[in-house]
């Protein structure tokens, strides 16, 4: 079973001149434990595609089945619950709440979701330590550097029982050391079981997924076939 | 790739004989470079000809002749490590070529073209990063050579990108010679053949 799959799904956006197509029929699997990369231009339907695989909008028609629960039929709050606990997001530009400490921010959802305080607490420091961020649980964001703030994000998109992770431009701000350190995170949260959707311009980061997707004027124009090992590439006489 | 500075500089950590200089190499450059031992004694005795290393004398084929690095041959080494390669001139690039042909041939779908090229590169891209998601299993040398493989590839990727961008917003073409812009382009970077 897939941990998220998006069928068929179409979204338009205005209407008559107006009208723009960012979604034409996006079908979409990822298992527990798989990344899937998405690369296009702007405009070509990325950030859509993200924000309806996260139930933030819903799709003009197909569906969308988190952990094997198709959306479509569920009132709001069913939806936002599911949200809270099965869906993480990591943004370009943190969505940090500035008032809270890091600890806090990692926290806020697993409160908010009705586990108590000092569990939340835990869960939140347990995170932060495993992303070597230990000594800056009690920091506000902008104590904080661009690659750390990033780094709670991502605490913040995995704690809990979160299956799946869906980034758009995780790394667009960070120099490549924190962009490298960023995808090493998500790649770690993959081979615990977390499934990840990654939106991005960047091939580089693309390259961390285990399939790269291409979407242009939204559709899906292409996809990386399975690839052997390194090893090819380290073998002597392998570059002839 | 300069095999001939490649031994001197690890001739420049001490007297050393021709296995051992292959097999360090190899393993100094991540083992991208295969190098066979007859190249490592064809350049050596190149080097010794041109007074930048000297052997023991033992005998000519003998795998304990040990060589080390003479005084011109550390000023040829420093001199070499401080000359940037000729960047000047643009390369007779196989994908760029491509990419401009495929614009001139009849029926051809550009854009097809470029996603074609863009697959591939991504899909080598990903096994390059594999090595990296071990990187515990190898050393400062064969992550460089790693980044050096990635970023070479990636701006590959960033230019058929723009090269997508710029063929989607430029008017259609019609059939005929194209201008020449190459020789426009080669006079004035100032490239002289």
């Amino acid at each position: 079973m897939s941990a998220l799959e998006l069928r068929e799904v179409v979204k338009t956006y205005g209407s008559g001149h107006a009208e723009v197509h960012a979604l034409r029929g996006v079908s979409l699997s990822v298992a527990a434990g798989q990344m899937v990369a998405v690369m296009g231009p702007s405009g070509s339907g990325k950030s859509t595609l993200l924000t309806i695989a996260g139930s933030l909008e819903d799709p003009d028609s197909g569906e969308v089945v988190i952990g094997g629960r198709a959306l479509s039929g569920m009132s709001r709050n069913d939806k936002a619950r599911l949200r809270r606990r099965a869906v993480g997001y990591v943004f370009q530009d943190f969505n940090l709440l500035p008032g809270l400490t890091a600890a806090e921010n990692v926290g806020l959802p697993l409160e908010l979701d009705g586990t108590p305080a000092r569990t939340a607490h835990a869960a939140a420091l347990a995170a932060l330590d495993s992303l070597g961020l230990a000594g800056r649980a009690g920091l506000f964001p902008d104590q904080l550097s661009g690659g750390e703030r990033q780094r709670v994000a991502i605490a913040r998109a995995v704690t809990g029982e979160r299956s799946v992770l869906l980034a758009d431009e995780p790394s667009g701000a960070l120099d490549s050391v924190n962009a490298e350190a960023v995808m090493r995170m998500i790649h770690d949260a993959c081979k615990r079981g977390v499934a990840a959707v990654v939106v991005t311009h960047d091939a580089q980061l693309a390259s961390w997924a285990d399939r790269v997707m291409f979407l242009r004027d939204g559709q899906v124009i292409d996809q990386t076939a399975p690839q052997p090992g390194p090893e090819t590439l380290l073998t002597p006489g392998a570059q002839q | 790739m300069s095999v001939r500075h490649a031994l001197l500089a690890l001739l420049s950590e001490g007297p050393k004989y021709g296995l051992q200089l292959r097999e360090e190499f190899e393993a100094r450059t991540g083992e991208v470079w295969p190098l066979n031992v007859g190249q490592v004694y064809t350049t050596l005795q190149r080097l010794e000809r041109d007074g930048l290393a000297e052997s023991d004398g033992a005998e000519e084929d003998s795998p304990q002749k040990t060589f080390r690095i003479t005084a011109g041959g550390a000023a040829e080494l420093a001199s070499w490590l401080r000359t940037p390669p000729d960047l000047s001139a643009p390369p007779r690039d196989e994908l760029v070529m491509k990419v401009l042909v495929a614009r001139q041939v009849p029926g051809t779908d550009v854009r097809e073209v470029i996603q074609a090229h863009r697959r591939y590169l991504v899909q080598l891209m990903q096994q390059w990063t594999r090595i990296k998601d071990d990187e515990a299993d190898y050393d400062l040398s064969v992550a460089l050579v790693v980044d050096a493989e990635l970023f070479r590839l990636d701006a590959l990727v960033r230019w058929l990108d723009a090269a997508d961008g710029r063929i989607k917003r430029a008017p259609a073409q019609p059939p005929g010679p194209a201008p020449a812009a190459l020789p426009r382009l080669r006079r004035r970077i100032g490239v002289h053949q």
